[in-house]
């Protein structure tokens, strides 16, 4: 499914967007099924699918814990591409993972096996727009989304540039630093919307773990919340997981209806 | 859009959060690099901080041994023991011109970390140094020497604990406080501006030697032979020789026990001459990986080489012909290590004992010419903890 229309699909029912990080074959293929058909029934409405890198440096300690974990494992592209394919929940799903893997795998390949696996967006962290020329081209070729990243730091004229070459949505970090929960979300986020000024949906991301946070972000005018660590978290917990993942789902898509 | 290459090399593929700070970075960089005032002040730091000029030393013995005339050029006199300290005090020179407070470093060996200590403790920044928790636990007094300086060593115990992983948790250091914060990488690797910046402060060594082998023997050598693990030592005393095409230089990277790989680990460190192109924390370079793309950990007895990639410049001059990669085990440079301190009285680092024993390796051949200047990068103090534990082992296994 793509992107723009489950967003047309959610604003004619007047709902923004929960968006769902976990890393795919964490702790295998099997299980990270069962957690998209779960999320999914807790509400989540795209998820985003991390294929594991050995140097993940935008992420942190619970993420590059979920890679390690998923590697240990057995996780690599063939099966990723397998997995995804495999997944029958009707969302977008989303490929994020680091430049490396997809440079090694050729880019146009990449980008194609993602279009034949269902995967119909993609998220780079190490790659910015300056290096994206190959893979927008590939992206372009096969209808897959390039989803980009602003900051608080990034100037006018680079959100000019980033509006221009991303598509699907738009991925605010709402504060400096790597992923991972955080006790603070609101604050920082309200200043990066009011510079963001584009089309596409605006998905805020970094440090988003509960409800309260969720329903402040989605006030503060964000089309989407993206949250990762806080799922990743209750994976690496081993505890009930399906009950808690899709508990969770459900507390943060109420911050997400009705406002 | 492009930002400057090398060759198909080099780049900037990091979080969109780092992009103003490397913007900045090079365009403050263009600013002071030919400004009076800074350069003054820099080579102030580097004369009487640092103790250049370092000697071009004429190793008599050794190249009695080896039938060839062979200089060292002595940045193990350097202030600190190695060439390290050159790069510290140009990049803390910058960040104090840039305006921020805190400097921060990665560090294999402990020689980076132990330099950005000097320049951070002399400039006034507060300095967090990350270390891979490997390197921490076998460079245990340049840990020490660190924290006696005021610096703050963190270990990293993420992936191999060795310097790949502490550049990585310096990256996530930087995302986070990257406003106040000056990233100050310590080899000629990671996104653009940083291989030209580091190349250009470690460039003094290859000027001097330059200037010294005209005044000594009136000619150019015929070779130059430095040790690579990112490179900022080979690329700072073969970049003054770029176009002089008389003179061959030749990087001598770690061969650690065989250039080979055994499931996730590669039992060497020789990137330019077994690697693979990739992008590996900030640059399209030579990396060591699997087929996939995830990176190999990497295998050398001495730290400062034990990394899986290699300045994005040099990958580019070994694809052009101008440079020739070679490797030598542990086990030779061990040999060397022993040698030079024997016939010279000199206690090299392990580091450039990997280019000592190329000299070994590459005299019989005639391919080093007559005259063969190898960049001696540091002293061994350092590494006497690894070399005596790899004596007593060797001892043991001879009873």
């Amino acid at each position: 499914m793509r992107i723009a229309e489950k967003f047309r699909e959610l604003k004619a029912k007047n709902e923004k967007a929960l968006i769902a990080y976990i890393c795919a074959g964490d702790p295998s293929a099997d299980a990270t099924r069962e957690y998209v058909h779960t999320l999914v029934k807790g509400g989540v409405d795209m998820v985003e699918l991390g294929l594991p890198f050995s140097d993940p440096v935008a992420d942190g300690p619970t993420i590059q814990a979920a890679s390690d974990r998923s590697l240990e494992a057995g996780m690599n592209p063939d099966t990723y591409f397998e997995l995804a394919a495999s997944i029958k929940e009707q969302v977008p799903l989303i490929c994020m993972t680091y430049y490396n893997l997809i440079f090694r795998r050729g880019v146009e390949k990449f980008v194609k096996d993602c279009a034949a696996s269902g995967i119909t967006g993609i998220i780079v962290p190490d790659l910015p727009i300056e290096e994206t020329d190959d893979i927008l081209k590939a992206c372009k070729a096969h209808c897959v989304d390039m989803i980009f990243m602003v900051t608080p730091l990034t100037d006018k004229e680079r959100m000019q540039k980033i509006f221009t070459k991303g598509s699907g949505f738009l991925y605010i970090v709402s504060r400096l630093g790597v992923t991972g929960t955080r006790a603070d979300v609101a604050k920082s986020t309200k200043e990066v919307l009011d510079k963001v000024n584009t089309a596409l949906p605006r998905a805020v991301g970094f440090g988003i773990s509960n409800g309260k946070q969720a329903t402040e972000v989605i006030a503060a005018g964000a089309d989407a919340i993206i949250v990762g660590s806080a799922f990743v978290n209750i994976i690496a917990s081993q505890d009930n997981v399906e009950g808690r993942l899709e508990e969770l789902a459900r507390e943060l898509k109420a911050g997400c209806i009705g406002q | 859009m492009q930002k400057p290459t090398y060759g198909r090399f080099g780049g900037q593929f990091v979080p969109e959060v780092l992009m103003p700070a490397l913007n900045e970075l090079e365009e403050e960089y263009e600013r002071y690099k030919g400004d009076p005032g800074f350069l003054r002040e820099l080579n102030y730091y580097l004369t009487e901080f640092a103790g250049r000029s370092t000697p071009l030393y004429h190793a008599r013995n050794l190249s009695k041994k080896y039938g060839t005339k062979i200089y060292l050029k002595r940045e193990d006199l350097l202030h600190g023991g190695a060439h390290k300290l050159n790069n510290t005090i140009g990049q803390s020179l910058l960040a104090k011109y840039m305006g921020k407070k805190r400097i921060i470093a990665e560090t294999g060996a402990g020689q980076h970390g132990t330099a950005t200590a000097m320049a951070g403790a002399n400039l006034g920044f507060e300095t967090v140094v990350y270390m891979g928790a490997k390197d921490v636990e076998r460079q245990r007094m340049n840990v020490y020497r660190m924290e006696l300086m005021g610096t703050k060593v963190c270990p990293v115990r993420s992936g191999s604990m060795t310097l790949k992983d502490a550049i990585n948790e310096a990256l996530r250091d930087w995302v986070t406080n990257v406003e106040n914060t000056h990233y100050l990488i310590g080899s000629v690797v990671g996104p653009h501006p940083y291989p030209m910046i580091v190349r250009d402060f470690q460039s003094v060594i290859g000027k001097e030697v330059k200037q010294q082998i005209m005044e000594k023997e009136g000619r150019h050598p015929d070779s130059i032979i430095a040790c690579a693990g990112g490179g900022s030592n080979a690329m700072g005393i073969f970049y003054p020789f770029i176009d002089d095409t008389d003179v061959k230089l030749l990087p001598v990277e770690a061969g650690g026990c065989g250039i080979q790989v055994q499931g996730k680990t590669a039992t060497h460190s020789a990137s330019l001459g077994a690697g693979e192109e990739g992008i590996l924390q900030g640059a399209r370079t030579l990396i060591l990986q699997d087929r996939y793309g995830q990176i190999l950990e990497s295998t050398s007895v001495s730290a400062g080489l034990d990394y899986s990639g290699v300045g994005p410049e040099l990958a580019h001059l070994a694809e052009t012909g101008r440079i020739k990669p070679g490797n030598v085990n542990d086990q030779e440079a061990l040999n060397a290590f022993h040698e030079l301190c024997r016939l010279e009285g000199i206690i090299p680092a392990l580091e450039s004992a990997h280019a000592l024993a190329y000299v070994k390796k590459m005299a019989d051949t005639g391919e080093l010419g007559d005259l063969v200047v190898v960049n001696l990068s540091g002293r061994g103090d350092k590494d006497l903890e690894t070399v005596l534990k790899l004596k007593v082992t060797d001892n043991e296994e001879k009873q």
